[in-house]
């Protein structure tokens, strides 16, 4: 590990961008090494973290799921509690500070589900600074609700036609825009994705995450957990879980991708299960893709995890063999998203429900004294709309 | 030496700047591209980049996004690319370099690639989403088939422009001002200080390129580099055209008469 290269998890990651953006990519990997260790920087990302978005989030004993599946006991780590409704506060939260200690005034964001466009948002808002969101334009239509949320926080929501109308388009989109607008915008991401330096500040700031559990398991159990899990989209909330653990060898790390109609078939979204190593979006990593290098199309019920792609510390956690990954279909997640909804009373978002479906398969498997936690990396109330219309039910007002 | 640098050494002699024109592999098809590079070639263009029509190409903006979409409805892939050039190459003298986003050599293999553009003709790559820190990875197999890979500066490297100058090869390629391709009305970029900077490290040809679009534009900014290029507006008249031919005839005309601007 002593010879790896600057921003490099293994062979992966890299800063493959084009030279305009290069200067602004080392400003912010200067100005972050700067404010990272800064005690006036930490107190106050940790005072909004407290204070606006809520922290910590609790993390919960499922007890009637644990009785139900009847093997391993379930936890539920409730970052759907968190202020706008995700762990996708956290990052903006870091970022938007920030932003604002290096002097920008505007800032640019790509969102999939919405949930880190309205967490942008609401961080422009608190920190009197300018927004634009850029979305795909099949995901604005499946996510009315949270285009919406952003115009009343007051940002201006850019529809994105080219390619597939999805995050990997509005995440191209929002690298062009910021080629343009360098000097006072910031470009912030919203998963573990994306060029060096930004793979590094999304983890740091969600390893809130894992640092919480580890001292909230410690509380309850006197021990780490045997498996945590969390849902894998270009893999943020499940970063923040996972990094914490790394050296915790006897914690075993799954990230759930999204299967869409099934892995074996064209329209699914999981990147290692059926991947190979490229570059896009100024990083080296595992990308659906054809042998000419041309990005496939991925599909997933759920917006926030229908990227080609997965972060590069990810891929670097796969090809070691330290993480694991595995699939979870439509139909699973949509059945997980009902029975979190039936049995605990928590209504988790459709990209975190691809997370409770694997642990629904695996909990049963496991002896009683083992120990699961989950990440709810978000909460469903904007995906009501989607999952009555996937189950066939006609809820719009008009009807 | 090879043609890139040939050719600039040739327009040296006869005082005048290169034109470069480029356009998109494939768009709408692949032997509407035979002609209109043929066409180009003859109404003066002094070199041709081809780019590698590419599902999310970031440093493009809207007109060539569009001839990227129009070129991989039909499928085209970088070997059927690559025996088009063969082909004109029995033709077309001037030389030809390649536009094209990382992953498609990443995916090619960059040995099998970069021999493919030796045996066809290619003499140089563009690679936008490369930038000098990153090209060790395929550095020295492009040396070993003597095809250019050529680097980009911009009015925000600064600093970063006499590293990269300095172990430039073919041209360097002087992206005029912020944002992606496209074309523009006109330039806030200062171009006496980004070619003071640049000039102090640069020992081989320079070309401005992004925005450019009118002969009016040639005139204005043939005097501070040793060659032009221009992509977008060359690609939207493909765009315009209803058949290949009144492509080849708009694109034709077109070059005549940034050609005439650049001698004049
Ligand atoms: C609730 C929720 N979970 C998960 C994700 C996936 O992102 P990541 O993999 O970066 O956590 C999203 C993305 O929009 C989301 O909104």
């Amino acid at each position: 590990m002593a010879t790896q290269k600057k921003g490099r998890y293994g062979e992966f990651g890299g800063q493959y961008i084009p030279e305009t953006l290069m200067n602004a990519l080392l400003q912010l990997e200067n100005q972050y090494e700067k404010f990272k260790n800064d005690k006036s920087f930490i107190g106050e990302f940790e005072f909004y973290l407290k204070e606006y978005a809520g922290r910590p989030s609790l993390l919960y004993f499922a007890d009637r799921m644990t009785k139900d599946l009847g093997g391993a006991k379930i936890y539920l780590k409730r970052e759907d509690l968190n202020h706008t409704g995700s762990h996708k506060i956290n990052n903006v939260i870091g970022q938007a500070l920030l932003a604002k200690r290096m002097g920008k005034k505007r800032l640019i964001a790509e969102t999939g589900a919405g949930q880190h466009g309205v967490a942008t948002a609401t961080a422009a808002t608190l920190f009197n600074m300018e927004c634009e969101i850029f979305m795909g334009k099949e995901d604005m239509e499946r996510q009315a609700l949270n285009v919406f949320r952003m115009r009343l926080l007051g940002a201006k929501v850019r529809p994105v036609l080219s390619g597939t109308g999805t995050l990997k388009d509005a995440t191209s989109e929002a690298m062009r825009e910021w080629a343009s607008r360098i000097d006072d915008t910031y470009f912030a991401i919203g998963s573990v994705v994306g060029p060096h330096p930004y793979p590094m500040i999304v983890r740091d700031s969600q390893s809130v995450i894992g640092r919480e559990v580890k001292t909230q398991i410690m509380e309850k159990e006197r021990r780490y957990p045997d498996y945590i899990i969390a849902c894998v989209g270009g893999g943020s909330n499940a970063m923040g879980l996972f990094h914490p653990f790394i050296e915790d060898k006897e914690v075993n790390m799954i990230g759930v991708e999204a299967a869409g109609e099934g892995v074996n078939t064209v329209r699914h979204a999981a990147a290692i299960a059926k991947g190979s190593v490229g570059v896009l979006h100024g990083m080296k990593s595992y990308f659906l893709q054809d042998r000419d290098g041309q990005i496939d199309p991925v599909y997933s019920i759920s917006a926030g995890l229908d990227y080609p792609g997965i972060g590069p510390e990810h891929a670097h956690l796969y090809s070691s063999g330290r993480a694991q990954y595995v699939p979870a279909t439509d139909n699973e997640a949509v059945e997980a998203f009902k029975y979190l909804t039936r049995v605990e009373g928590i209504i988790p978002a459709i990209e975190s429900a691809h997370a409770v479906a694997y642990a629904v398969k695996l909990a049963p498997t496991l002896p009683k004294d083992k120990i699961i936690v989950v990440n709810i990396s978000g909460r469903g109330d904007k995906d009501v709309y989607s999952i009555a219309k996937y189950m066939g039910e006609d809820i719009s007002s008009e009807g | 030496m090879g043609r890139i640098q040939d050719k600039f050494d040739e327009l040296k002699n006869i005082n005048t700047k290169a034109l470069i024109t480029f356009v998109t592999a494939g768009d709408p098809t692949i032997e509407a591209t035979k002609k209109i590079v043929s066409e180009i070639e003859q109404k003066g263009a002094d070199l041709i980049e081809l780019g590698i029509p590419y599902s999310d190409p970031i440093a493009e903006g809207p007109v060539i996004q569009a001839a990227n979409i129009r070129a991989l409805k039909n499928d085209i892939k970088i070997k059927n690319i690559m025996d088009a050039v063969m082909e004109m190459r029995t033709q077309v003298k001037v030389p030809i370099v390649y536009l094209l986003y990382y992953n498609c050599i990443f995916q090619y293999g960059a040995d099998k690639f970069f021999d493919d553009c030796k045996n066809s003709g290619v003499d140089g790559v563009i690679i936008p989403d490369l930038p000098f820190e990153e090209q060790d990875e395929i550095k020295d197999t492009a040396l070993k088939y003597s095809i250019d890979i050529i680097s980009l500066v911009s009015p925000t490297s600064k600093d970063r422009v006499e590293r990269i100058a300095r172990s430039a090869r073919g041209f360097l390629y002087c992206v005029s001002s912020l944002g992606v391709t496209g074309t523009r009305e006109s330039f806030d970029t200062n171009f006496e200080e980004f070619f003071s900077i640049i000039n102090k490290s640069v020992t081989i040809p320079t070309a401005l390129g992004f925005g450019i679009s009118t002969p009016e534009h040639i005139k204005k900014l043939k005097g501070y580099c040793d060659g032009l290029i221009v992509g977008s507006a060359i690609v939207r008249r493909v765009g315009e055209s209803s058949t290949e031919d009144e492509a080849v005839a708009k694109v034709g005309e077109f070059v005549s008469s940034l050609r005439s601007a650049m001698d004049e």
